[in-house]
């Protein structure tokens, strides 16, 4: 492997809009919001900015292609500035444009910035798009909880866990997810649930019911990214850098290998999480991470994850789960923001502003919802697509010093 | 022996669904009290995603089992109900079937004989062609809520392969006569036909011309009506097939059932319909009589052979008819049929346009299933791509057609999908493996909720994969459906 860029990359700033129904503001608003907290914590002007990455997904409701809209948002100076789009990964992809050219040395600040505007779709759940035209003529039209519900039939069929138990771990997943979002401002959903109201929800694809899936919000993070040399030059002290940045995109195994995948977890994410974990040093990673953000787009899609993030052994997640592992006072806090489940998923912002939570909590910022034990070492964590083809993005970050 | 001209297989294929006709009557009844007696039984109703051309592609392949497809010479397809009127439908089915390209195809419309017309022309090209012809018929009439038509129809295709060689069914001749009775009619582009009164067509057509085209037939076959062993007149009308029967002097057991009940009035497939039924009754050496009738009458006469006792098993009318479910919803079926505005939401927005490139470059892919066998590693695949799948392999263009559509599959992973459009929610989809290799994400077709689970038996059938609504363009793929 690659020697990667553990402690290359520090993070100058970071902001985040509130997300919601921000149905007060265009995305150019929303970028604004997000990029005049950034760059008021990085304590830099714009003109310091060699370079910038903006990651959105969704062209027919949003910004429209190409870079410009977030230099002209903005106001860059003319500067390099690019739009990259990897599903609901696009986010953590504009950290990792941003980050490698500083490691690079290409570089000296850069900025990443992801938004997405989706409540202008004139209803719930995201936009129906094509996939390209040979998608349009074989693929399934489903939703994207449609594509993750699949996630808990193979689940349940590979490891022997019931539909009961299954669907209650699924549900404690939401119910310490939504236990988070209340303490958080920004989030779009501020309010706790109980067990029995993520039961009985409405069905939305089978098992998925209501609350098992994430909302649908307006929102927009952005980072701004330099070298620690320059970050202490500064006047930074408490130095967040990167410890670990990995993207892996399937390549038609799961859904094009008959028998190779059995549907019950995510093959990408397993191979990010083993090349993010050896690029920061990490061996044990129940034990060294203190601190997630996972892509908990669908409740269930959690729970794998945490298998799939090696945290969990095998099978076992659902149990993790359900003994507050996970929990805000558990081991390894997981959405100790809210999550995507609170949040809402504005596909391009979600990925930073999982960065963004990690690097306060690394700080102590976090307000009401501060970690007490310091954490050293937090993960965040994107999907994009659905399990049997998908990106799935991976980004470590920890005190300089750690 | 083997210069015998007649028929070399059949098949059937009656979708799944089976309106109860006392529910259409309870919906109609304030309106139209005098329905009353037709509300019996059941009809047969295509999904949301059959038509003529999905249906007509699965009596086919029932018809071509055990069958070599390279052998098909020419597939012709009867019907008035086709979705496009300038484009070969006969086309979509044969690429359907991933026939040879040097396969000649045409429809065949404009009259409710048209399949028997069909057959006679098919029957007495045989003796000249060297392959032979796969003769389907199928049809899917759309009548007004309320109407007769409405319950009195029924959805189904059927075919018939005939040819030179070990037929099971030797032809022995037809007779034809056209006159331009208006029993009923549909003009070009009109959805409903307009049919005068029934008592009319019962006795000047059906007693009078039928009953005279039957007369002059065996007059020429130089068979008497007692010798016929199963007797088809495919119209459902109750007595009218027995009244024929008894004038021309057949017996009242030859007469071949209608399945008014079951199926309902299959238009122009109901004639070959009724001969698949009949012949998957029939033993060796029986006289079949094949009555069409629409602006005149065929009447074609066959003699089962003894090979009809070696066709491998098949779906067939049987089968077709006991893979019925019933349903009672016939609010649905009025939506399925474009006859309820149902408000569907921005999601069915989505525009289904077709690029005719890319259709055209994947047509093998997409009409018939056929994905990739890498010759170097034997993984299979679907679709079939330049660098095989198999990630131990990177290989170059290794990959041979590989037909899926007739391999067993299994269920890997699924949902029940509320939130997605469908005409026919929640909509069904997950994971299916191939068995021997290859795997897709597949739509599901024809489930109930009983139907899924993981390692639960699929087989695929030819469906609609959705309607460009804004350019009037159908798009068909397969789907994974229960194995019954």
């Amino acid at each position: 492997m690659a020697k990667g860029i553990k402690d290359k990359v520090a993070i100058l700033g970071m902001g985040c809009a509130k997300f919601g129904e921000r149905w007060d503001m265009d995305a150019d608003s929303l970028m604004v919001e997000a990029y005049e907290e950034a760059i008021a914590d990085a304590g830099i002007d714009t003109s310091q900015i060699d370079a910038a990455w903006l990651g959105v997904a969704f062209d027919a409701v949003n910004i429209g292609p190409s870079g410009i809209p977030l230099a002209t948002a903005l106001r860059l100076k003319n500067i390099g500035v690019t739009k990259v789009e990897n599903y609901c990964a696009s986010g953590t992809e504009s950290f990792r444009g941003a980050v490698y050219a500083v490691a690079s040395g290409a570089a000296d600040i850069a900025l990443a910035l992801g938004v997405e505007k989706l409540k202008d779709t004139g209803y719930g759940g995201l936009p129906v798009r094509t996939r390209g035209t040979m998608h349009d003529m074989t693929g399934i039209t489903g939703s994207a909880p449609g594509n993750f519900a699949q996630l808990a039939s193979a689940y349940r069929s590979v490891h022997g866990v019931s539909k009961d138990d299954l669907k209650r771990a699924m549900a404690h997943v939401s119910v310490k997810s939504h236990a988070n979002g209340a303490k958080n401002p920004k989030a779009h959903l501020q309010k706790a649930i109980d067990m029995d109201t993520v039961l009985n929800a409405p069905m939305i694809a089978e098992p998925l019911g209501l609350f098992d899936c994430c909302g649908v919000s307006d929102g927009a993070a952005c980072a701004i990214v330099t070298t620690p040399e320059i970050a202490r030059a500064l006047g930074k002290t408490d130095l967040v850098t990167v410890k670990a940045l990995q993207i892996a995109a399937s390549n038609g195994w799961e859904m094009q290998q008959g028998g190779g995948w059995n549907g019950s977890f995510f093959h990408t994410t397993r191979i990010a999480a083993a090349k993010a974990y050896e690029e920061a040093g990490i061996t044990n990673p129940r034990e060294q991470i203190s601190l997630m953000e996972v892509h908990d787009c669908f409740s269930v899609t959690e729970l794998v994850t945490m298998e799939d993030l090696f945290v969990s052994q095998e099978g076992n997640g659902w149990r993790d789960v359900l003994d507050g592992f996970f929990d805000a006072d558990g081991t390894i806090p997981c959405q100790i923001d809210g999550g995507l489940k609170c949040f809402g998923h504005p596909i391009g912002a979600s990925g930073l502003r999982m960065i963004y939570e990690n690097y306060l909590q690394l700080l102590g910022r976090a307000g009401p919802r501060q970690r007490q034990t310091p954490p050293s070492l937090a993960l965040s964590h994107n999907l994009g697509g659905m399990p049997s083809q998908n990106v799935s993005a991976i980004a470590i970050v920890g005190m300089a010093d750690a | 022996m083997t210069t015998d001209i007649g028929i070399l297989s059949f098949g059937a294929y009656v979708p799944r669904g089976r309106l109860q006709r006392q529910a259409v009557y309870a919906a109609n009844a304030w309106f139209a009290p005098g329905l009353r007696g037709l509300a019996k039984g059941e009809r047969a109703t295509a999904n949301w995603d059959e038509d003529t051309i999905t249906m007509a592609v699965e009596a086919a392949r029932d018809t071509l089992v055990g069958i070599d497809r390279a052998q098909v010479g020419t597939v012709s397809l009867a019907s008035t109900t086709l979705p496009f009127a300038d484009r070969l439908n006969a086309g979509v089915v044969k690429e359907a079937l991933v026939l040879d390209d040097a396969t000649a195809a045409i429809d065949v419309t404009g009259s409710q004989r048209a399949a028997t017309s069909q057959l006679i022309q098919a029957l007495n090209a045989a003796g000249s062609a060297a392959r032979p012809h796969l003769a389907l018929a199928t049809e899917m009439r759309k009548a007004r809520p309320a109407s007769e038509g409405e319950l009195v129809y029924g959805d189904a295709a059927a075919g018939v392969l005939v040819g030179q060689g070990d037929v099971i069914a030797r032809f022995l001749g037809s007779h034809s006569t056209t006159i331009d009775f208006v029993d009923h009619f549909r003009s070009t582009g009109a959805e409903f036909d307009y049919t005068w009164e029934s008592r009319w067509i019962r006795d000047e057509g059906y007693t009078g011309l039928i009953g005279a085209a039957i007369k002059a037939a065996l007059a020429k076959f130089g068979v008497e009506g007692a010798a016929i062993d199963r007797f088809i007149v495919p119209i459902t009308l109750r007595g009218v097939a027995d009244g024929l029967a008894k004038r021309a002097g057949v017996k009242a057991e030859a007469v071949v059932e209608s399945l008014s009940q079951t199926v309902g009035e299959a238009g122009v497939a109901h004639a070959t319909l009724l001969l698949a039924a009949a012949l998957e009754a029939a033993a060796p050496g029986e006289k079949i009589l094949l009555v069409g009738f629409g602006q005149g009458v065929d009447v074609l006469l066959f003699e089962t052979t003894a090979a009809i006792a070696n066709l491998p098993a098949r779906r067939g009318v049987k089968g077709s008819i006991a893979r019925g479910a019933k349903t009672d919803n016939y609010m649905r079926f009025l939506f399925h049929r474009g006859l309820l505005g149902l408000d569907r939401g921005m999601r069915a927005e989505a525009d289904q346009k077709q690029p005719g490139t890319t259709l055209w470059r994947n047509r093998k892919a997409v009409f018939g299933l056929v994905g990739g066998r890498c010759t170097k590693t034997g993984t299979v695949q679907f679709p079939k791509s330049d660098i095989s799948v198999n990630p131990n392999d990177h290989a170059i263009g290794t990959q041979e057609d590989y037909p899926l559509a007739d391999v067993a599959a299994k269920i890997v992973t699924y949902t029940a999908d509320s939130l997605t459009y469908s005409p026919n929610p929640p909509s069904y989809y997950g994971l299916i493996d191939f068995e021997g290799g290859g795997r897709m994400m597949a739509e599901f077709a024809d489930v109930d909720p009983s139907d899924v689970e993981v390692g639960r038996d699929m087989m695929m059938m030819f469906r609609i994969k959705s309607v460009d609504e804004m350019r009037d363009f159908t798009k068909y793929f397969w789907k994974a459906v229960p194995v019954a």
